[in-house]
């Protein structure tokens, strides 16, 4: 028992049925993500002045993973059209291009853009305290400047049983550049290269804190809508680069020997889903780390 | 030229086929190197002082869509699609704007803000 | 025929027959993981089933606390707390804790483990391919893969009750901050939790929804047999298309929203959460800076077209059923596809009308009471063209037909009552209450489950070649109609009169004027003959389950179309074989030409050519023409 338009197209609708199918999947996912990208611009328009930061993120880093992505698009479309002009070898070649470029992405993310986050710390100074902090905030010349106030101290956290242990009274952090010299007008914006936390030491009170965390889900609405999106995403290059796998391996050219369209086929598909999260991250990219 | 005409049994219509394959592998070349140039633009544009940060918003959601547009257009073969591909995504289309405008609206349309 | 083959080999037919004839399968590969559409199809119908009786049970358990609340369940109570923890009812009296369990899990069986696999899944999965004379569904192991997540789901849900500190407690709704603070703190465990799993375990479930609707709409679109034009499809796939449309596009932002909740709960994080809440003394410790209102746009932006994904089928049932059994073609064909689509589209943009009592302003309400108020209509001209369609139709009381008869007027009562709700300012008073209640369970319970039953008598003899009891069959059909109405006709009343929902003393506590009565008895009072009236319903069920059983081998043997229906499905042997049928069918008419006058039989199925002496108004469908 055959299922027909499995590989030939139906003539009415000019497809055969995986690509209906994958489209239908990709429909779904619009509005899955959609879900997630609506939750974050209404966490975004209500958070209060000063509580949504910006530039946390490596801008450098993220850029070279957007290209990445990108080149990984064009490499596993190029496998398609080889495998459509029947040439095994290329396609092999431009199928582990994909696979090595979403392998990179994931890495990257996983082994240094996460867990960068998760070891610097930040402390949401309590409204009225503020002005004791002045001289980490600089929060007059903010306003002086018309720029949003600054609540937060950031930076690397020297003494990390603090998080947990009530007998410790303060925080010992080094500060980032922004609070360790806040008045400077280098720091009214966030810069393009990366920079480290300074050897400034600020001790703050815990008393003073209205909340510290490290830079994790829980640390703002900005951060766990951060993680929860490109996590999201991540799990969806892991599955698309397990996939990419499966059709890559001996098993498939069993596959292209016996139904060359076939394989095709299911390459297309894959790849359409791949695309998808590309464009994902193409809005995810410049929402979370250049805005 | 993405669904292909039932070319499996006739090897002539077959080379055709595949030569209007080549001819399309420049375009995703092209495409690819025009996706990472706006990516530069993208993270250029974002440190120019646009005045207001929701004008920086636009901007780059503005070079976001074109980006995802050639991605649909070319990588996804959207240009040539059918018509039920169309009006599927016309639909979702419609939803999802539908979800986020309706509750964009709900979400200000009260007397006391919550 | 499709031609998979290759440019460079080429296969003999016979090798290629050969390659793909089914080797014989072995018992685990053919009736348990099997990718045959109609397996599949009964096992969604028997973990449906079994689900059903058990969210029907959680309901009589806490019909007790409701007309005898604080007292000690006779018998059962003693075992109770064996199984499901010493906490839930201490000597046989039900906790407030474990009432609520069984709220909240009674909703999310109902709805989700129960009536979507049943009506969505089950008939679907068995039923559609082969009306559209389909070997199988498009994606037979995307088929497979959507069973087992609903059963890995399931599971999981069920485990739940058995977790230090139960079942999810924070209704089906899981508003938040109620639901993200709950069932954690001493006496619960990270993850193993209620609430924790009852997310988890809806993930699996969307996630089977979602790949079932991908597989259901690819296959209407795509395998429809020759001559199968969509004006041709009978109503019952009209209804599973939307259905799966409604599935497909509704789930994710609900899905959206529970890894946001999981987050909230497992992570601390605070996409719901405001700034300032204050748990049991103490300030939580979190970022804030959520809402507690994105959570119920996401879940309403699902759980509005959700209540139409539970009724679309079980209107295609009946349609089916109408048709065949009052022995003429369906009235308004054309109304009721439009109307379908049409209820399709609007039920994306009515869900706020779930959350009237938020204080939302009145521009966007008066958008929602308008869309709401105009949904209203596709769905009364359904239920108008079926009962047009009975008007002088040659009735026959089969026990589908008692059923779907029965379906009308109590879908009728259920969609008429849910006028008054449609405005913000009548909701004000009767949100939360036993109106409520009262008013979608006259959908779903005397209407889905009728239209539900009524398709498993009426599908019964194709999927085992045997008919079910008919004598017990109407001794399960009188009953059940009976007690529902005496469930659910004195909850409007007990709404009205102001009971509120969820409460667990019933209402007892509630005070209304001493000699405040409704037809004689107090709204507390009413609680009592309800409840008997449920326990009564959960026995005539008995028969029913007994039929089923043994009609599976001992049922009276009938031929391939016992009823004289119209549609694809009867011209396959019973039970179809693999592949569904000996020839591909081509149809070339309507799905219901009953009655076609000059004809000796009163009825014609699809797949007969069309005679020459026969008027058509339509030229043959292109695709026949260019074959």
């Amino acid at each position: 028992m055959e299922i027909p338009y499995t590989v030939s197209t139906r003539p009415d609708t000019g497809l055969w049925n995986a690509k209906v199918g994958i489209w239908l999947f990709l429909a779904s996912e619009v509005m899955l993500f959609g879900g997630l990208f609506s939750a974050y611009i209404f966490l975004r328009l209500d958070a209060p002045p000063g509580m949504w930061p910006h530039g946390l993120l490596n801008v450098p880093v993220g850029t070279m993973n957007t290209a990445i992505l990108i080149m990984s698009s064009v490499t596993v479309v190029l496998a398609w059209a080889a495998l459509k002009m029947r040439r095994y070898r290329a396609y092999w070649w431009y199928m582990l291009a994909t696979i090595l470029c979403g392998v990179i992405f994931l890495t990257v993310k996983l082994v240094y853009e996460w867990p960068q986050k998760f070891d610097h710390f930040g402390a949401y100074i309590k409204p009225e305290e503020l002005g004791k902090y002045e001289q980490y905030l600089g929060n007059e010349h903010a306003a002086a400047k018309g720029l949003p106030p600054r609540l937060e101290i950031t930076g690397h956290l020297h003494n990390r049983a603090a998080l947990n242990d009530p007998n410790i009274k303060d925080y010992e952090v080094a500060l980032d550049p922004v609070n360790a010299d806040p008045i400077n007008p280098a720091m009214d914006r966030p810069h393009f290269f990366y920079m480290p936390p300074t050897d400034k030491i600020a001790k703050i009170e815990k008393e003073d804190v209205q909340y510290a965390t490290m830079f994790l889900p829980k640390h703002s609405a900005y951060f766990a809508s951060y993680f929860t999106i490109t996590g999201l995403h991540g799990m969806h290059v892991l599955g698309g680069v397990l996939v990419f796998i499966y059709m890559w391996l001996p098993v498939s050219k069993k596959l292209y020997q016996r139904n060359p369209e076939h394989l095709a086929n299911r390459v297309e598909v894959a790849g359409l889903f791949w695309h998808f999260v590309d464009l994902i991250w193409i809005f995810v990219f410049p929402l979370f780390y250049l805005l | 030229m993405n669904n292909p005409p039932d070319v499996s049994q006739d090897p002539k219509e077959y080379e055709e086929y595949a030569h209007n394959v080549q001819k399309h592998v420049r375009g995703y070349l092209m495409v690819g190197a025009l996706l990472l140039a706006f990516t530069a633009i993208t993270v250029a544009l974002s440190y120019v002082d646009f005045g207001a940060r929701k004008a920086n918003v636009a901007v780059a959601m503005f070079v976001a869509t074109l980006k995802a547009g050639l991605v649909a257009a070319i990588f996804m073969h959207l240009a040539a699609e059918k018509r039920l591909i169309y009006r599927i995504l016309i639909f979702t289309g419609f939803f999802v704007f539908g979800l986020f405008w309706l509750i964009f609206l709900a979400w200000y349309d009260y007397p006391v803000f919550h | 025929m499709d031609a998979s083959t290759s440019l460079e080999t080429h296969h003999d037919p016979h090798a290629h027959v050969a390659e793909h004839e089914h080797h014989e399968l072995g018992w685990w590969r053919k009736y348990v993981f099997s990718t045959d559409h109609k397996v599949i199809g009964i096992q969604y119908g028997f973990t449906g089933l079994i689900f059903l009786f058990f969210g029907f049970s959680l309901m009589m358990l806490m019909r007790w606390q409701l007309a005898y609340p604080g007292q000690a369940l006779p018998v059962i109570g003693k075992f109770l707390p064996h199984i499901f923890g010493p906490g839930t009812m201490p000597d046989g009296k039900m906790t407030p804790d474990f009432y609520n369990s069984l709220g909240a899990m009674h909703g999310t069986i109902m709805v989700f483990l129960g009536i979507v696999p049943l009506a969505f899944a089950a008939f679907g999965n068995f039923v559609v391919p082969l009306q559209i004379g389909a070997p199988d569904m498009a994606f037979p192991k995307v088929n497979m893969a959507s069973y087992w997540a609903v059963f890995v789901g399931s599971i999981v849900m069920l485990i739940s009750f058995f977790v230090p500190g139960g079942a999810a407690k924070s209704g089906w709704t899981s508003y938040v901050p109620l639901a993200a603070i709950a069932d954690s703190g001493p006496g619960h465990l990270p993850v193993f939790n209620g609430q924790t799993l009852w997310l988890i375990g809806f993930i699996f479930l969307i996630t089977s929804s979602l790949l079932g609707a991908i597989n259901f709409i690819a296959t209407i679109i795509q395998l429809r047999a020759k001559g199968l034009t969509w004006m041709r499809l009978p109503f019952f796939v009209w209804a599973q298309f939307v259905t799966a449309f409604l599935l497909l596009l509704a789930f994710p932002p609900l899905e959206a929203g529970i890894i946001m909740q999981l987050m909230d709960r497992v992570a601390d994080t605070s996409f719901f959460m405001p700034a300032g809440l204050v748990v049991n003394g103490a300030a939580l410790h979190i970022s804030g800076g959520g809402s507690p209102l994105l959570w119920q746009h996401l879940f309403w932006f699902l759980a509005h077209p959700e209540v139409y994904v539970l009724i679309l089928p079980g209107m295609g049932i009946i349609a089916e059923i109408l048709a065949n059994n009052s022995r003429k073609p369906l009235w308004g064909y054309k109304s009721l596809v439009f109307s379908v689509l049409t209820i399709g589209f609007l039920s994306f943009i009515v869900w706020a009308h779930h959350m009237w009592l938020t204080g939302m302003g009145s521009a966007v309400s008066a958008f929602f009471q308008t869309t709401t108020l105009i949904i209203s209509i596709p769905s009364v001209i359904i239920l108008s063209a079926f009962f047009i369609s009975l008007w002088g139709g040659s009735i026959r009381f089969t026990v589908p037909m008692l059923f779907a008869t029965a379906f009308l007027p109590m879908f009728g009562i259920g969609g008429l009552t849910g006028i008054p709700l449609a405005f913000n300012s009548a909701d004000l008073y009767l949100h939360d209450t036993y109106y409520v209640i009262a008013h979608f369970h006259y959908i779903v319970a005397p209407g889905t489950i009728f239209a539900l039953f009524a398709g498993i008598y009426y599908w019964f003899p194709k999927a085992t070649g045997r008919k079910m009891n008919d004598f017990w069959g109407k001794v399960h059909f009188w009953p059940t109609l009976i007690c529902m109405n005496v469930i659910f006709l004195p909850m409007f009343l007990q709404g009205m009169a102001g009971m509120h929902r969820r409460w667990y003393d019933g209402g007892q506590g509630w005070t209304v004027s001493g000699d405040h009565t409704i037809w004689g008895l107090t709204g507390f009072q009413w609680n009592t003959p309800i409840s008997w009236a449920a326990w009564i319903m959960g026995l005539a069920q008995i028969p029913f389950i007994i039929n089923f059983f043994w009609s599976i081998k001992h049922g009276e043997k009938v031929n391939d179309n016992p009823w004289e229906a119209t549609t694809l499905e009867w011209t396959a042997p019973s039970p179809p074989p693999h592949g569904n049928f000996v020839t591909t069918p081509v149809a070339y008419r309507g799905p219901y030409e009953y009655s076609l006058p000059g004809r000796e039989q009163d009825f014609t199925m699809q797949n007969e050519p069309v005679e020459p002496s026969e008027r058509t108004r339509r030229k043959p469908p292109a695709e026949l023409v260019r074959a």
